[in-house]
């Protein structure tokens, strides 16, 4: 009873100096923002976060867009926003005109990385009250996460008045992880405490965790660590399985990168059996193209450039294709069938593209944007997902499957065969076997191309960009069975798999190895590859 | 059949022809006479590094081409010797020989990684010439022949550290760096240093990857779990080169901002973040001696002079180049004082010399072949460029040799005569000891 009176008499503290604050006038605490560096602007916040007034709201949310700024003739503070070569000032607070100023006449209110927590805090506890359902459920998460004391009172009217079941939750868990981190936690009453650790198993992740631990190990009733404690064991279930999951995301997001740069080489190395060691320039000459493209849609339809990936798409397999075809006509041509040669005079080429595009470029790395469509992340359960890797695997699919479709379906497809199954045969039957080789050669530089698109947007945009593949690419199509697309796309979804099962456990370096290892006994049992091909076409 | 064979390795021919003809342009040294003072610059502009090196070549030229026009050196004109080795690391050694003993050249500005700096180190004691060396490297040498105008260990890692114990009060640390010799033997310093600090191991996560690794999801998720075990957790990053891109493209993809968890980088510069989209970058850190938004008029010049020697307005500078500038001009001002660009006394006239750098301090050369600095951190700001939001109040002698380590904390090394020794150990009064 006393333990439930003290209780009450904390909560009508907080609510009678929060409703004494609302009487303050905000415009000197606003005016202090400008002064005394990080401290004094983190001090002013606080003051800001006490008083509990949204219409702070609108100063913050400027301060935290570097747009709230001093005015050095008079050291007004006022919000700034770029008009033209100057800046339009307004007041923060009744937002009235202020008229214009010049950069050279303002200084910016800097904020460092503690500043802008304690913005989204403050932001969170003043726009509990949102009429935005969507900001109310993100102020409940800022909320959740900065776990400050001035929000309580706001929290309870706000949880009172909710509609949204879902804002609702959020705001709940909000309320018990400030409970629990407060300074009236150890006296909370074992009732109150249970709840939030019911209120925090529901919720089940990692964050929820940290404070369930904190429950098991505090001074709370037996019972009540034991509920902690049960459900902690089923949040860290939830998690794993969760996590192996996850695992599995990476390994075919990474199976699938994989694929995109080896599909093209099973193409030269697989089916026409010239070791290309220039294929991962042709990646990096498609992730340059990319490069161009984007700088164009910059330059004259910066509102189109969503749209810009979708353009660079063909055009990098045109390009790298073309590349393709020109090295095919004048070196690759003199030396088939002397693999050795082929070797060190695509290794040549390889050198010689590297240096010819960083002398145009420069040696430095340039910038590929990402579409809207392409960055972020959002959750599924418990997995993360960035769109960016998920467009990625669906574009490697679609490649896979369209190569596939062009060699089974097309006469092109069928020519190729031919010629790599039986040259003087298919001669005699009128193919022209040289212009098969040059266009089977740009095919499967054209993919490789396509595939330094998709690279681009996770992967430095260098003149060393292929470098990092072609090692990959090499293990991929050898793992796989030389000359069968479908031992590559088993062989990439497999290693990129077992690469990432591996890493957790034996960190990045030694994975590596490992599957390279593990590639080596296992080309010792199966020289042939996972999928090998039968028949005569193998003597062939 | 048979001639158009020919014309095609007649044009391969050619092409090589054409290919060694550029590189022999490069090393070749223009018709000297004695009127000159040759100066050489050993910094890749092809492979791996030349992202990286290509830059300091140019600064070189610029500061040589600055200071014969304002009347060269000693009454000589100077003449820079540009080579490149091409980022393989025997090369160097092989190219540094080559500017030593057939081009005669009096200093050397040159190298990157602590690898190149090693393979041509035998080659300048032995020739007896002088390297300036103007990367933050790991420590835990000092050469006679070589002048550490980077920063130790203890000017950029160790007051970072600090920063984010007292500022923004760090308890977990994740260690992650590329799988060499600077990052491991770094972190290795910072992991006694935290220790000593108090921080237990088991929150400490130490993590190394390979040259280029590009697939950073699962590590990137691994410091997430980490960093929610309910105590404030920051990255260390001592990643290298062109794995930064998509580790900071993947940080930004999973959202992990630098409110929560904030990264700070000993590699990454103003150069290396020219190439991403920094907005989801923002507040992360950076711990260098120098940042291009630092306000003195001596950095506003110098940017104003890089951005017109470059033709290029966008044109970023750097760390390294501020070292290359203040070695340079310690160089100049040591040869001065020597009258002589006789490898012996300018060594000996280097110690103790002062010039201007870019922060708006003097740096001096310190017995130890390395060099005074302030320590700033930066938060990467949307445009590329980093906001300083601390400065250490004096500037910072470099120690060479670890006081973290066991095996270096009783080394200490002066190149003033009598001592001359680069490893002294103060335990034993001898010189020579272990780590070098």
């Amino acid at each position: 009873m006393r333990r439930a009176l003290r209780w009450l008499m904390a909560v009508c503290v907080v609510v009678a100096t929060s409703t004494a604050a609302f009487a303050a006038d905000l415009r000197p605490i606003v005016q202090s923002l400008g002064s005394g560096g990080y401290s004094g602007t983190e001090k002013a916040l606080e003051q800001l976060s006490e008083a509990g007034d949204p219409a702070a709201v609108p100063v913050i949310e400027a301060l935290q867009a570097g747009d709230l700024q001093v005015r050095k003739s008079d050291n007004a503070v006022v919000i700034a926003r770029k008009a033209g070569d100057a800046f339009a000032l307004t007041d923060p607070l009744s937002g009235a005109d202020l008229g214009q100023a010049a950069a050279a006449d303002l200084t910016r209110i800097r904020i460092n990385n503690s500043l802008r927590r304690a913005i989204s805090a403050t932001l969170g506890a003043l726009t509990l009250m949102s009429p935005d359902a969507g900001v109310r459920r993100s102020a409940a998460d800022a909320v959740f996460k900065s776990r400050d004391a001035n929000a309580l009172a706001t929290l309870e009217t706000a949880i009172a008045k909710e509609q949204d079941k879902g804002v609702r939750a959020a705001m709940e868990q909000a309320r018990a992880a400030v409970l629990l981190t407060g300074a009236a936690a150890a006296t909370m009453p074992d009732a109150d405490v249970q709840a939030a650790v019911d209120t925090l198993a529901a919720r089940g992740d990692r964050d929820a965790l940290v404070l369930l631990n904190m429950v098991a190990a505090s001074g709370a009733s037996e019972a009540t660590k034991k509920s902690a404690a049960s459900a902690i064991a089923t949040v860290e279930q939830k998690l794993a399985l969760w996590g192996a999951l996850q695992n599995l995301w990476y390994g075919l997001s990474l199976g699938s990168v994989l694929l995109l740069a080896a599909i093209g080489l099973a193409v030269t190395f697989g089916v026409m059996g010239v070791i290309n060691m220039a294929h991962g320039e042709m990646v990096m000459i498609g992730a340059y193209t990319t490069f161009l493209v984007q700088e164009f849609f910059r330059a004259h339809a910066p509102g189109l450039f969503d749209l810009s990936i979708l353009v660079a798409l063909p055009a990098a397999f045109i390009v790298s294709g073309g590349v393709g075809i020109i090295i095919e006509r004048s070196v690759i041509r003199w030396l088939y069938g002397r693999p050795l040669e082929t070797l060190l005079a695509t290794w040549g080429l390889s050198l010689a593209l590297q240096q010819a595009v960083r002398s145009i470029f420069g040696p430095t790395n340039r910038e590929v944007g990402a579409p809207s469509w392409m960055s972020g992340a959002f959750e599924l359960g418990g997995l993360t997902i960035t769109y960016g890797r998920l467009w990625i695997v669906v574009f490697a699919f679609a490649v896979f499957a369209a190569l596939l479709a062009a060699l089974k379906r097309t006469w092109f497809g069928l020519s190729i065969r031919a010629v790599t199954q039986n040259r003087p045969m298919a001669n005699a039957m009128g193919i022209r076997t040289a212009r098969v080789d040059a266009l089977t050669f740009g095919l499967g530089s054209g993919i490789a191309g396509l595939a330094g698109v998709a690279l681009s947007q996770i992967d430095n945009v260098s003149p060393n960009l292929g470098q990092g593949y072609i090692l990959d690419s090499f293990m991929v199509v050898v793992f796989g069975g030389v000359g069968n697309l479908w031992g590559t796309l088993v062989g990439a979804l497999t290693l990129g798999t077992m690469n990432k099962f591996l890493e957790p456990y034996a960190g990045a370096v030694l994975g590596k190895i490992l599957v390279l290892v593990f590639i080596i006994l296992f080309i010792q049992r199966r020289p042939r590859g996972l999928f090998a091909l039968k028949g005569r076409a193998v003597e062939a | 059949m048979r001639t158009t064979k020919l014309t095609s390795s007649l044009g391969i021919g050619a092409l090589a022809g054409l290919a060694m003809g550029a590189l022999a342009t490069l090393a070749t040294p223009a018709q000297a006479a004695d009127d000159t003072i040759k100066v050489g610059i050993l910094h890749s502009l092809s492979g791996t590094m030349a992202i990286s090196e290509t830059t300091l070549k140019d600064v070189m030229l610029m500061l040589i081409d600055e200071q014969n026009k304002k009347g060269g050196l000693l009454g000589k004109k100077l003449e820079p010797v540009v080579v490149d080795p091409a980022s393989n690391w025997p090369l160097f050694a092989e190219k540094a020989r080559e500017l030593i003993s057939k081009d005669k050249v009096s200093a050397v500005f040159g190298c990157w990684t602590s690898v190149s700096r090693k393979s041509v180190l035998p080659v300048f004691e032995e020739l007896n010439n002088i390297l300036f060396y103007p990367v933050q490297y790991e420590g835990e040498e000092s050469s006679r022949n070589v002048f550490y105008t980077g920063a130790a260990p203890n000017q950029q890692a160790v007051p970072a550290v600090d920063y984010l114990m007292q500022k923004e009060k760090v308890q977990r640390w994740v260690l992650a760096g590329t799988d060499y010799v600077y990052p491991r033997t770094t972190n290795k310093i910072l992991e006694a240093y935290l220790k000593s600090k108090g921080v237990k191991a088991e929150d400490i996560m130490i993590n190394y990857t390979p040259f280029g690794h590009s697939d950073w999801q699962s590590i990137v998720a691994d410091i997430k779990k980490f960093g929610s075990a309910g105590k404030k957790t920051a990255v260390v990053s001592t990643i290298n080169g062109d794995a930064n891109v998509p580790f900071y493209k993947e940080l930004g993809n999973q959202g992990v901002k630098a409110e929560d968890i904030p990264v700070v980088a000993f590699s990454v510069g103003e150069e290396e973040l020219a190439g991403i989209d920094t907005k989801p970058l923002l507040g992360h850190l950076a711990a260098w001696n120098y940042f291009q938004s630092v306000e003195t008029p001596a950095n506003a010049e110098f940017i104003k002079e890089w951005k017109a020697y470059t033709k290029n307005d966008k044109r970023v500078t750097n760390d390294p180049m501020e070292a290359h500038y203040i070695g340079f001009n310690m160089w100049v001002k040591a040869v001065e004082a020597a009258g002589t660009t006789e490898p012996d006394k300018v060594i000996d006239a280097m110690v103790g010399v002062s010039v201007p750098n870019l922060t708006g301090g003097y740096s001096a050369m310190l017995p130890n072949h390395h060099i005074t600095k302030p320590v700033l951190i930066g938060e990467v700001q949307e445009n590329g460029q980093f906001d300083v939001v601390s400065k250490t109040p004096g500037l910072v002698p470099g120690d060479e040799w670890s006081d973290y380590l066991p095996d270096s904390k009783d080394l200490i090394a002066d190149w003033r005569k009598p001592m001359s020794c680069g490893n002294f150990n103060v335990k034993t009064g001898k010189c020579g000891g272990k780590g070098s």
